[in-house]
C-alpha cells in the first residue's frame, strides 16, 4: 500500500533524456532516499514530484489523487508538498520568523505561537527570530528552511541535498535530527543526495540512480551487501571484485575459498566483498611454513590517518583461480583502525568473515 | 586618510627608504583625491556662499513667491508621474524579457534599451514635430518615460537576471499562486534596483532642459537657464538653483529612505540554477504589444520624423563644411572631457578600493553627489566664479571641460573602482617586490588591468559630454558650436530639417555605447 507511486516517468529536454522510465513506490510514513552521481536525473524527477515541471510522460499519484498524467499537471502550489532546497533558499529580504510564517494564512489564528513552536521543535533559538537569514549559520538556515516547510504540514516532504552545504560534523547530527523529527511528525519523506552513507543512513528505502533510471531499489542492506552490479557495488562504497569459480555455495577465487550468497554452479563469475569483511591477524615469514591452505599476504603501503589506515596486501601465496594473474599483483585496499595497523613490511595472514555476494 | 597611509604593506622589504617611497605616494595619491572631491564640493559651496551673501531676507522674497510654487509644483508632478509610470513600463518589459518566452527576446531587450541612444532632447523634437500641439505636464510625462525609462529597465533586467529561482520555487511550494510569488518574492528583491533607477530617472527628470522648452512646459531648469539668458547670474537664478539643489537632495534622502538596509543577496553558497522561463500561451501575442508599441514610441517616432526631415530638406541641410566643423568639436570636446574626468577619478576609485575606511566612503559621496547636480547649476556656478575671482578663465576651454568632469565624474568613478576591484593587490605588491618602485608598480600591474574598465567609463562619459546642451550653451567658449548646440539652434529658429542631419549624427554616434551599456549589464549578470 503505497502512498506515493511514479510510474513511467519520462522527461526530455531537447534531445538530452533526464528521465528515461522511472517507478518508485514510497510506503506512508517512509524515508526514501534517491542516491546518484551528480547530472543523473534525481534533482529533476524531485522538480516533477514537486511540481515545478510537468513530466513528458506517466503519472504521479499522491494519496490517491493524481498529480501528474503526462504533461497535464497539479502546479506546485497546489500540492501541498514541502520542500527543502540545497542551501534553504530563505528569502532574504524576510526576517527568520516572517520566514517560517510565509506559507501561513498573514491572519491566522496564533501565527506567531505557531512560528515559535515551529522555531523551537526544529531547535533554533527563540532570540533568533526577529534576524534576518544572512545572519544565521548554514546548520541554522537549514533548520528555518525546515520549519518554514512543515509549517503548511506537507503530506510529503521534499529534502534536496538539504545537508551538502554543511560541515562533515555538522551534517551527520543534522541528519538524524531531521530524520528523527520527520519521523515523529509522521512525514513521509523523500531525500535526494549524491553522498552514499547519507543516503544509506538517512533512508529506509534507497534507490540509485544512473542515467535517468532507477538501477536498484532496495533497503541499505540490501543495496550495500547484495548490489547489482559493480558499479552500483562502488558507488555505495569500497569493493573488492574478484573472479572466481562457484560450485555449491562456495567460491574458489584469489582470496581461498570463500561461501557466497548463491547456490547455483559457475565457471566464471564475480564476486563481491566489502574490504571490511577481510581481516587481517599478524605474523611473520615463518609463520607461513607448513600452512597451505592459509592466505598470507605483505603490507606494501600504509597511509595514517588518525583513526582510519588505508593500507595495501599484496597477496603471497594466492591460489590458482581463473585468470589470477590479472589480479594477482594487485594490492587489496583495506581501511583498519589507526592504532594498531600493521605497518608496511608486515607479514599478515587474511581471513574473510561472512559471505561474498555474486553478481548476476 | 589615515588608514591609506597604515596601507603601506608590512609584506615588504624592511628597507627604511622602502618603507618611506611607499608612503608618500600614497599620500600622495590620498591628497589628490581629497583635492577632486573638495574641488566637486565647489557648486554646493557656491550655492550656500551665494545664500548667506544674498541674506536672508532677499533669499525669502526670491524663493517664497508664486512663480516658485508654480515651478515646484510643476516639477513634483513631473516626477511624481513619470517615475511611477517608468517603473511599471521596465518592470513589466524586464519580466517580459527576461523570464517569458517571449518570441525576439533578446531583439526586444536591446530594443528597450537603445532609446538611451537618443539624446532627450531629439525625442522631444520628434514628437512636437509629429504632433505640434504637444505641450504641457501630460506631454512632458509622455516624452521623459520614453527618454528615460531605460535607466530602470537595465538595472531591473539585471536583477531579474541574477534572481535566484530556487526563493521562487520555495515559495510556490509553500503554496504561493503565480501572481503572490511575484508580488512576495521576486518584487521585493527588485526594491534596489527600482529605486537605484527610480534615483537616476528622478535626477535626469530634475536636470533636463531641452525636452521641456520644445513642449513649453516649465521646471526649475529651464527657469534658470531662462533667468540666466535675461538677468545673467543674478540672484533670482541662483535662488532658483538652490531651491532645484534641494530638491535634488530631497530625492536622494527618500532612495536611501526606501531603499532601506535590507539585504538580498544570495544566501548560501554554490551557483544558482538556470532560471525558466514563463510560458506565455496565449496571452503571447497581447504581451508583444507592450514591447512593440514602446519600441514604436520610443524608436520609431524619432526615426520617422528624422528621416522625414531629412528626406524634406533634401542634399541642402547637408552643410558638410558646418557639420564637419562640428562634428570635430564635439569629438574633441567629449574626448579631453572624457580624458579629464578618467584622471581626476583615479585616485579616488584607488583609494576607495585599496584603503577603503569611513573618510573615504565620505570623500566619495562628495562626488557622488556632484554628480547628482543639474548641469545648469554646476554651469551657474562655474560662471559666477570665474566672473567673480579668475575673469580671464571665463569662457575659456578650461572652464567648460571642468564643468564636464565634475558633471561626470561619478560615471568614471563607477566603471574605474569595477575594474580596480578586479585586479588583486597582490600583482601590485609582487611588482614591487621585484624591484619596482612604487608608482611603476602600480602602472604596471592595476592601471593596465583597469584599463578596459577606465576605457568603458571613459566612452559614458564622451556619451554624456556629447549630447550635453545647457552646461555647454552657458561655459562653452565663444565661436564654439557642437553638434547639440547646432542642433538647438536650428530647431529654435524652426528650421527643423536642417536639424536633422545633426540628430542623426549624435544617435548614430550614441548607439555603439548604448549597446556597450547593455552588454556591460548582461555581463554583470554574469551571462
Amino acid at each position: 500500500m503505497s502512498f506515493l507511486e511514479l510510474s513511467g516517468i519520462h522527461k526530455h529536454y531537447g534531445p538530452v533524456a533526464a528521465l528515461a522510465g522511472v517507478d518508485l513506490s514510497v510506503a506512508s510514513g517512509s524515508r526514501t532516499a534517491i542516491v546518484g552521481p551528480s547530472g543523473c536525473g534525481k534533482t529533476t524527477l524531485l522538480r516533477l514530484i514537486a511540481g515545478f515541471e510537468a513530466p513528458d510522460q506517466g503519472r504521479i499519484v499522491l494519496d490517491g489523487e493524481v498529480l501528474a498524467d503526462g504533461d497535464t499537471a497539479v502546479p506546485a502550489h497546489r500540492r501541498g508538498i514541502g520542500l527543502v532546497a540545497q542551501d534553504g533558499a530563505l528569502f532574504p529580504h524576510l526576517s527568520i520568523a516572517a520566514n517560517i510564517g510565509f506559507g501561513m494564512g498573514r491572519h491566522e489564528e496564533k501565527r506567531s505561537e505557531r512560528i515559535a513552536e515551529l522555531a523551537y521543535v526544529v531547535g533554533l533559538d527563540k532570540g533568533i527570530l526577529k534576524r534576518r537569514p544572512h545572519e544565521l549559520s548554514g546548520g541554522q538556515q537549514q533548520r528555518v528552511a525546515l520549519a518554514r516547510a512543515m509549517a503548511m504540514k506537507p503530506r510529503l516532504m521534499l529534502l534536496d541535498e538539504p545537508f551538502s552545504a554543511l560541515d562533515t560534523g555538522l551534517r551527520a547530527s543534522m541528519r538524524k535530527a531531521v530524520a528523527e523529527l520527520l519521523e515523529t511528525a509522521g512525514i513521509t519523506t523523500i531525500l535526494v543526495t549524491h553522498d552514499q552513507a547519507e543516503a544509506l543512513s538517512f533512508a529506509s528505502q534507497v534507490a540509485v540512480m544512473r542515467d535517468g533510471k532507477f538501477s536498484q531499489v532496495g533497503t541499505p542492506r540490501e543495496l550495500y551487501f547484495k548490489p547489482k552490479d559493480r558499479m552500483i557495488a562502488e558507488f555505495l562504497g569500497d569493493a573488492i571484485v574478484l573472479p572466481a569459480r562457484i560450485a555449491d555455495g562456495v567460491a574458489t577465487s584469489p582470496l581461498g575459498r570463500i561461501a557466497v550468497d548463491s547456490t547455483e554452479r559457475r565457471d566464471v563469475a564475480r564476486i563481491m566483498l566489502r574490504p571490511e569483511q577481510v581481516l587481517l591477524k599478524r605474523t611473520s615469514r615463518e609463520g607461513m611454513s607448513g600452512t597451505p591452505d592459509m592466505l598470507f599476504g605483505e603490507v606494501t603501503e600504509s597511509e595514517f590517518a588518525g583513526s582510519m589506515c588505508t593500507i595495501a596486501v599484496r597477496l603471497l601465496n594466492s591460489p590458482d583461480p581463473p585468470d589470477a594473474a590479472a589480479i594477482g599483483n594487485t594490492p587489496l585496499i583495506l581501511r583498519k583502525p589507526g592504532m594498531d595497523a600493521p605497518a608496511i613490511g608486515e607479514i599478515v595472514r587474511l581471513t574473510v568473515s561472512g559471505k561474498a555476494h555474486v553478481f548476476a | 586618510m589615515q588608514s591609506a597611509i597604515d596601507l603601506a604593506p608590512s609584506g615588504l622589504p624592511a628597507d627604511t627608504t622602502a618603507v618611506r617611497a611607499r608612503r608618500w605616494s600614497v599620500s600622495w595619491i590620498a591628497l589628490a583625491a581629497v583635492f577632486v572631491s573638495l574641488f566637486a564640493l565647489l557648486p554646493l559651496a557656491f550655492i550656500v556662499w551665494v545664500a548667506v551673501q544674498t541674506g536672508w531676507e532677499t533669499v525669502a522674497a526670491l524663493v517664497f513667491r508664486p512663480r516658485v510654487g508654480e515651478l515646484l509644483v510643476n516639477t513634483s508632478l513631473l516626477v511624481v508621474l513619470a517615475v511611477p509610470i517608468s517603473i511599471v513600463l521596465s518592470v513589466a518589459l524586464a519580466w517580459l524579457t527576461e523570464r517569458s518566452d517571449l518570441p525576439g527576446a533578446r531583439l526586444w531587450a536591446w530594443l528597450s534599451v537603445a532609446p538611451l541612444a537618443i539624446p532627450a532632447f531629439v525625442h522631444s523634437y520628434a514628437w512636437i514635430t509629429m504632433v505640434p500641439r504637444l505641450h504641457g505636464l501630460w506631454a512632458g510625462v509622455l516624452v521623459s518615460v520614453i527618454a528615460y525609462f531605460p535607466f530602470l529597465y537595465l538595472p531591473v533586467a539585471a536583477a531579474l537576471r541574477r534572481l535566484d529561482p530556487a526563493l521562487e520555487d520555495a515559495a510556490a511550494a509553500l503554496g504561493l499562486g503565480p501572481w503572490r510569488v511575484f508580488r512576495r518574492v521576486v518584487l521585493p528583491q527588485l526594491r534596489l534596483a527600482i529605486c537605484g533607477g527610480s534615483l537616476l530617472v528622478g535626477l535626469h527628470l530634475l536636470a533636463e532642459y531641452g525636452l521641456y522648452v520644445f513642449i513649453r512646459f516649465d521646471t526649475f531648469t529651464t527657469a534658470i537657464v531662462d533667468q540666466f539668458q535675461s538677468t545673467f547670474n543674478g540672484p533670482a537664478a541662483n535662488m532658483l538653483a538652490g531651491v532645484l539643489v534641494t530638491c535634488c537632495f530631497v530625492l536622494l534622502g527618500l532612495e536611501v529612505l526606501v531603499r532601506g538596509e535590507e539585504r538580498y543577496a544570495r544566501v548560501g553558497s554554490g551557483a544558482a540554477r538556470h532560471q525558466q522561463r514563463t510560458s506565455l500561451g496565449r496571452a503571447t501575442i497581447p504581451c508583444l504589444l507592450l514591447p512593440a508599441v514602446t519600441t514604436l514610441l520610443a524608436l520609431g517616432v524619432p526615426f520617422v520624423t528624422i528621416g522625414r526631415w531629412l528626406m524634406a530638406g533634401g542634399a541642402d541641410v547637408w552643410r558638410l563644411d558646418e557639420i564637419g566643423l562640428a562634428l570635430g568639436q564635439t569629438l574633441f570636446l567629449a574626448i579631453a572631457g572624457a580624458l579629464l574626468a578618467t584622471v581626476a577619478a583615479m585616485p579616488m576609485a584607488w583609494i576607495s578600493i585599496r584603503a577603503p575606511g569611513r573618510l573615504q566612503r565620505v570623500l566619495e559621496g562628495c562626488n557622488y553627489i556632484v554628480g547628482a547636480l543639474p548641469g545648469v547649476v554646476i554651469a551657474l556656478a562655474l560662471v559666477t566664479i570665474a566672473v567673480r575671482i579668475a575673469m580671464p578663465l571665463y569662457q575659456t576651454l578650461f572652464t567648460i571641460l571642468v564643468a564636464y568632469a565634475l558633471m561626470f565624474l561619478p560615471r568614471a568613478l563607477i566603471s574605474l573602482r569595477a575594474s580596480i576591484a578586479q585586479a588583486p593587490v597582490e600583482l601590485e605588491r609582487a611588482a614591487s617586490s621585484l624591484g619596482r618602485s612604487p608608482l611603476k608598480a602600480l602602472w604596471s600591474t592595476t592601471i593596465r588591468l583597469s584599463a578596459p574598465g577606465a576605457a568603458a567609463g571613459m566612452a559614458l562619459v564622451a556619451l554624456g559630454i556629447m549630447n550635453e546642451l545647457t552646461a555647454t550653451q552657458m561655459l562653452a567658449p565663444n565661436g564654439t558650436r557642437t553638434l547639440a548646440m547646432a542642433f538647438w539652434s536650428y530647431s529654435g529658429e524652426i528650421d527643423y530639417a536642417s536639424a536633422a542631419p545633426y540628430a542623426l549624427i549624435m544617435v548614430a554616434m550614441s548607439l555603439p555605447l548604448t549597446w556597450l551599456l547593455y552588454v556591460q549589464s548582461k555581463r554583470m549578470a554574469g551571462r
